[in-house]
Parts: structure tokens; sequence; C-alpha cells
């Protein structure tokens, strides 16, 4: 064979598609192509085969009345309203417990990770006992238990158990007083912030003027007595606008007060348990993380083991425990969905479930919920990453 | 409970998406060799397994009766238990054939989902089961009573409609499955479990004690039950409507499973056309001469039905009724035959 002539080599060298940039924007071009084209099809293909089938389509019976009525409504509902709005109800009742449930499996796992590393033998034994039997059993198994085992062989309301008539317990759930705001009762609140405001100017003052001078300042008792005393004086004054509105026995069921539905109950109690599990053990591995080295010198400095733990090793252990933590709480608002098999009337159990069944709209009805999904987890892990950005290690 | 629905809804999506040009239903049956009927697979008297783990009900009798049309042998039939929430997703799919889940026939089920209820099997009326302990005699006295039911359900509608036409208040409990609506009602959560009056018959013979409970006078809505296949199918539904006919039909001209062979000889020209002796009915429809004939021969009439499955001599004890015969004052009447 001739020898390739020198300037059509040059010239094939010199290609545009010999780039590696522009090969690699080409192959995304087309791996973009092929999902939009997929993504086109599957949508026009859903659409044409509902039509034929019959099916009707669209978003139009959102603004529908709904029919049906909901066990636990935080904001005013009836049968008379719409989907739309039994989906906002759906969608606050997962919000409830889902937030309920993080705040409480987060008090809750801190508290187990640290006391499974205390010296004292019996309480790290009891804590690391209680870890591996209530994360090993299935959450849907505790849910059922809590619910069927637990609240429902709960006396009837006639006789349900209860604290100074003001608190009953029976398996229509729980009774508890509402609070009912007289006149001028927005003063109470307001000193409370103001309260709250003056203590952390007063304990950002006392740390500055701390490291200035060395001189302490009592700043925590002060915020305290602050933040109990400011709103206290506030009630006297506006001659106490509160009062309780007590649940009372009448008919079938209490009247007044507020009830907190033993699905709700249920729900809860068994996600925080179950998920606290979790974020113990994060909690525990972000301690031991934390090198000896560190702990050995806050004591030399003269830091008391809560100081220490407050100071040099929890913000260490944060940066190890946070990431898992946003895992965490994401599988605790999609746990929640287990509500279906206790009646809780969640997002999926009154929406993708009743609404569903009602308007027959499978396909916007699956649709939206797994947006709202999507979306609320999208939103957790938002907040949970800058907040890892945040307290990352800086500077490595 | 939620992995079942999420693959009912994730083969619900897929049939949509793969879905292209579908045979007619009837040649995909014989093809497959068995009718595929959606049943609720819990209901006494309607559709459930019994002691020796064989189908039945009126539901499962209905399946069979179009199997023996279709094949002359009631076997060829398979019962797929299907939750009320998925049921007419299953239907729509393709998944079952026909839907015969006690569900009652409403417009917007008609209309909308693309479904089409073929006829009456069984009229009903929505009622209330309570413990008797409460001294309850009447709906009217329910005023804040907690409620127990299933989801997505007529039935969740119905009772919200009656409170509110009433002006009275309730709470309601609302559970996915109606097993665990009446377990719970059982356990004292809820003061009342509603649903249709047959339906609460057979719940209540699975109670702890059954002669504690009450269902209370009133029935406060009309509950067509009645089979239902997929819209756009016409040789498919007219099938399924007239083995529904046939079965009425036999028990007006007093065809029964016993007398069906001595029928044969019968000169009256109603039984002659209705059992296919002299002209062949079946041809319009895609099937035999003798596709009433194997209806009753291997099922039996209405009747014969109703009162093997939930008539007086069950653990149901359900009277006829309204579903007795037009000719003795009930609702049961089927267009003729010719």
């Amino acid at each position: 064979m001739a020898k390739r002539p020198p300037d059509k080599q040059t010239s094939w060298k010199s290609s545009r598609l010999n780039d590696p940039r522009i090969r690699g924007w080409l192959a995304q071009a087309a791996v973009l192509a092929i999902l939009i084209a997929a993504i086109v099809y599957g949508i026009y293909n859903v659409s044409h085969n509902l039509t034929k089938a019959g099916i009707t389509t669209g978003f139009a019976f959102l603004s529908h009345p709904a029919g049906f009525d909901i066990s636990q409504t935080l904001i005013p509902y009836s049968s008379r309203n719409t989907y739309a709005d039994a989906f906002v109800i759906g969608l606050l009742n997962t919000l409830l417990v889902s937030l309920l449930g993080i705040i409480s499996a987060t008090v809750l796992g801190f508290f187990l990770g640290v006391i499974r590393l205390s010296p004292n033998w019996i309480v790290a034994k009891m804590a690391e006992t209680y870890t591996e039997v209530i994360r090993n059993i299935p959450l849907l198994l505790q849910v059922l238990f809590w619910y069927l085992a637990i609240l429902s062989p709960l006396p009837g309301p006639r006789a349900a158990l209860h604290v100074g008539g003001a608190f009953f317990l029976c398996n229509r759930g729980l009774q508890i007083p509402r609070p009912i705001f007289g006149e001028n009762f927005a003063a109470t609140p307001l000193a409370l912030f103001a309260a709250i405001v003056l203590a952390v100017v007063i304990s950002r003052w006392a740390k500055r003027r701390q490291l200035k001078t060395g001189r302490p300042f009592p700043s925590l008792t002060c915020g305290l007595a602050l933040i109990v005393a400011m709103p206290l004086i506030a009630l006297t004054a506006t001659g106490f606008p509160l009062h309780w509105e007590i649940p009372a026995l009448s008919g079938f069921n209490f009247k007044g007060g507020i009830t907190v539905l033993p699905e709700l109950i249920a729900l809860w109690l068994s996600l925080t348990l179950y998920t606290a599990t979790f974020i113990g053990e994060y909690v525990r591995s972000g301690i031991l993380a934390v090198d000896k080295g560190q702990r050995e010198a806050a004591y030399a400095l003269g830091h008391r083991p809560w100081m220490t733990y407050r100071l040099i090793i929890i913000p260490q252990a944060m940066r190890v425990v946070t990431p898992p933590l946003i895992s965490q709480y994401l599988t605790l608002v999609k746990n929640s969905s287990l509500a279906v098999v206790i009646g809780y009337p969640d997002l999926i159990h009154v929406f993708a479930g009743t609404a569903l069944n009602q308007s027959g709209q499978a396909v916007e009805i699956i649709s939206i919920t797994m947006a709202v999904y999507l979306f609320i987890s999208l939103i957790i892990s938002l907040i949970m990453n800058w907040y890892n950005k945040h307290y990352a290690l800086r500077g490595q | 409970m939620k992995g079942i629905r999420t693959l009912a809804m994730a083969s619900a999506m897929t049939a949509l998406l793969v879905g292209g040009a579908v045979a007619g239903t009837l040649d995909t049956v014989k093809e497959k060799g068995y009718v595929n009927t959606g049943v609720s697979g819990k209901v006494i008297g309607f559709s459930s397994p019994d002691a020796k783990g064989e189908w039945t009900g009126i539901d499962v009798d209905f399946g069979r009766a179009v199997a023996a049309a279709i094949f002359n042998d009631p076997t060829k039939i398979r019962f797929t238990p299907v939750a009320f929430k998925e049921a007419f997703t299953a239907l729509q799919s393709g998944e079952i054939d026909i839907l015969a889940r006690n569900t009652t026939w409403t417009y917007q089920r008609d209309t909308k989902l693309g479904l089409e209820f073929v006829g009456t099997l069984f009229y009903d009326g929505q009622g209330f089961l309570v413990k008797k302990s409460l001294g309850v005699k009447s709906a009217a006295e329910l005023n804040g009573a907690s409620i127990c039911t299933q989801a997505g359900t007529t039935t969740e509608l119905n009772v919200s409609d009656y409170f509110v036409s009433k002006g009275m208040t309730y709470k309601p409990v609302v559970y996915e499955s109606a097993d665990e609506a009446t377990v719970i009602y059982d356990s004292g959560r809820c003061d009342v479990y509603t649903t249709d009056t047959s339906a609460l018959a057979s719940r209540r013979s699975t109670l702890g004690n059954p002669k504690d409970h009450l269902i209370l006078p009133e029935v406060i809505s009309k509950e067509p039950l009645g089979p239902a296949v997929r819209q756009g199918d016409q040789q498919w539904s007219d099938i399924v409507r007239w083995v529904l006919f046939a079965m009425i039909n036999a028990e007006e001209l007093g065809i029964t499973s016993k007398n069906v062979d001595e029928m044969m000889k019968s000169t009256n020209p109603a039984i002659q056309r209705f059992l296919g002796i002299d002209a062949n009915y079946g041809e319009y429809m895609g099937l035999t001469a003798d596709w009433a004939y194997r209806i009753v021969k291997h099922v039996g009439n209405y009747g014969e039905v109703f009162d093997r499955n939930v008539g007086p001599a069950t653990a149901l004890g359900l009277e006829r009724g309204v579903n007795a015969l037009w000719t003795k004052g009930g609702l049961m009447y089927a267009p003729p035959i010719r």
C-alpha cells in the first residue's frame, strides 16, 4: 500500500468528530433525544390507550366535590369540598405525622446513641438491646402491633382511662383539652417571642464578654427566667384570656377538646421508635469517629464531660452523622405511607386510595402523589445538604 | 397490601403503555382456555373459598355460568381475588375478563371508567350494623357515632350523604379492606359498621358472637350489584349480559339444573328457543346453540344460585325480597330470548 498522503491524514486528524469534547456532546445529545422520545411515546401511548378504553382523563376532577369524609382534618373540610381540598387534607396529615416523627425520632435517637456509649454497663446494654430488637422487626408489624395489640384493646369511651378528668385515653384515641384563646391573648406569644430574642442577645453578649474579659455571666439561667417570666407577666396583665375546653362524654363519643386519633398515635409511636434506633446508630458511629485525642485534649483543658460533648465531640460527630440522617428522614416520610394499613388518613390513604377509587383517575392521581413525595424528599434533602455544607470541614 | 396495589398499578400502567391492538375478549379467552374472573374472595355468599378450598358464592357461580356457556365446562375458570381499590384498574387493564365482585352499578362507574355493567345480579342497599349493647334501634339515633367503613366504596359516599341530609354528624374510620374494618369494628374502635346489608349479614356471621350484633332496619341507598366488563368489546359484553339474562329466564321458564334434560322434550316454544333445540341463537354471540342449556345444566338458574349461596338455608339466611322474579313481586326481569 502506498503511503497515505500527508495532507489527507491531517484533514482526518483535524476532523471535528475526533474532538473528544464534541463527541461527548454528541453522545449526550443522542441519549437525551432517546430519553425524550421514550417519554413522549409513553405519554402519547397512555393517553391514546386511555381514550380508546373510554376512560376520561385530565385534572378537571380536582375541582369536583369529593363526597367523602375524612377522620382527621387539620383545616376545615366536609364532604362538600373538592378533591383538591381532600388532597390538601391528606398532604397535611402526612406532613403532620412526618414532622412529629422526625422531631421525636431525632431526640430519642440522639439519646440512644449517647447512652449506648455510656460507661454504665446496664444502661449501655439496655440501649443496645432496644436498638437490636426494634430495628430488626419490620416496621409494618410494629405499626400493626401498636394499633391492634395496644391501642385497640383499650376500654371504650364510657370506661376511658383518665387523668384528672381532663385527659382521656380510650379506643377512640386520646382526648385532650382544647385551648380557647380570648381577647388580647396575642400579647402572650408576643412576649414569649420577645423573651427568646432577648435571651439570644444576652447569650451572645455574655459569650463575647467572656472571650474578652474572662468574666462569666449566667446567660442560660437568665434567659430561661426571661422566657418563663415575660409570657407569665403578659398573661396576668391581660387578665388570663385563656380557657380550656374539657372533653366530656356525650352520646357515643367525647365532645369538645381535641381528639388525637389512635391511628395517629400508633403510626407516630412506631415511626419514632423504629427510626430512632437507626439515628441512634448513626450518632454512635459519629461519636466513635471523633479521635480519642480530641476528648483527652478537652479534658486536659479542664472541660467537664458535658461541655466536652457539647463543644468538641458533637460538632465533629455531626459531620459524620448528617448524611445518613438525611436519608433516615427521607425514609421516615416515605414510611409514613404505611398509614394505609391502619386507616390513618394520610396522602396515600385519602388521595391515592379513596379519591382514586371515587374518581377513577388512576394515572393522574398516582402521578400527583409520586410528584408530592418527590417534592417533599427533595426539600428535606435540600435543607439537610445546606446544613451539611455549612458544617462540613473547610479547607481540606 | 401496599405491594399488591403497587403491582396492580404498575401492571395497569404497563398494560396501558404496551396495550396495542387487542383481539376480541372471547377469542383471547378461548385461546387461553379459561375465563379470568375478578372476585372479592372474602364475602361469604358472594365469593369465598369454603372449608374444602372450593370457591362458592353468587359471584363465583355467575363466573362459572359464563365459563359453562363458552367451554361447556364450568371449571374452565380462574378466580382472581382483587382488592376493591384495584378492581376497576384490573378490569381496565385486561388483567381480568369479568369483574364479579358485588360491585355497585353507578352512573360514574358506567360512563367514566371505561367499564360496562351488564345488569344486576343482586339488588342490595346499604345498612348499619351495631352492637346490641348500645341500645340503638334506628339509624336516626346514630348522631355522633364512629363509623367503620371501607375506602373507595359507594358506602363511604352514601354514609356522608345520609348524615348530611339528616343534619347529623359522625366520625368516619376508613380502612383499606372490609376484613380490617370488620375486625376493628369488633374490637370496639367504632360504634357502627356500614356496608351493603347482604355483606353485613355475611360479615356478622364471621364475628366472635354474631348474636350480639344487630342490623338496623334502615336501608339508606340503592346498591344494584352486578358484573362488569371492559367497555368497547360488544361481543363480550353481550355474552356476559345474556348469561345473566339466561339464568333469570331459566327460573321464569321453570328450567332447573335437575330437569333441564327432560325440558329438552318440552313443546313450549319459549323453552325450545331457550335450549337451542330448533334454532341456533348462540351463534350471534360467537357461541354454540346450546349455550343456555350449558348454563342451567352446569350451574343452575338464578333461583337455584340464590338459594344455594345466600338463601334462607345458608349462613346468611336472606329472603328473596326484591331479588324475587318480577312475576313474584321482585325486580328480577330479563328480556326474552327470541
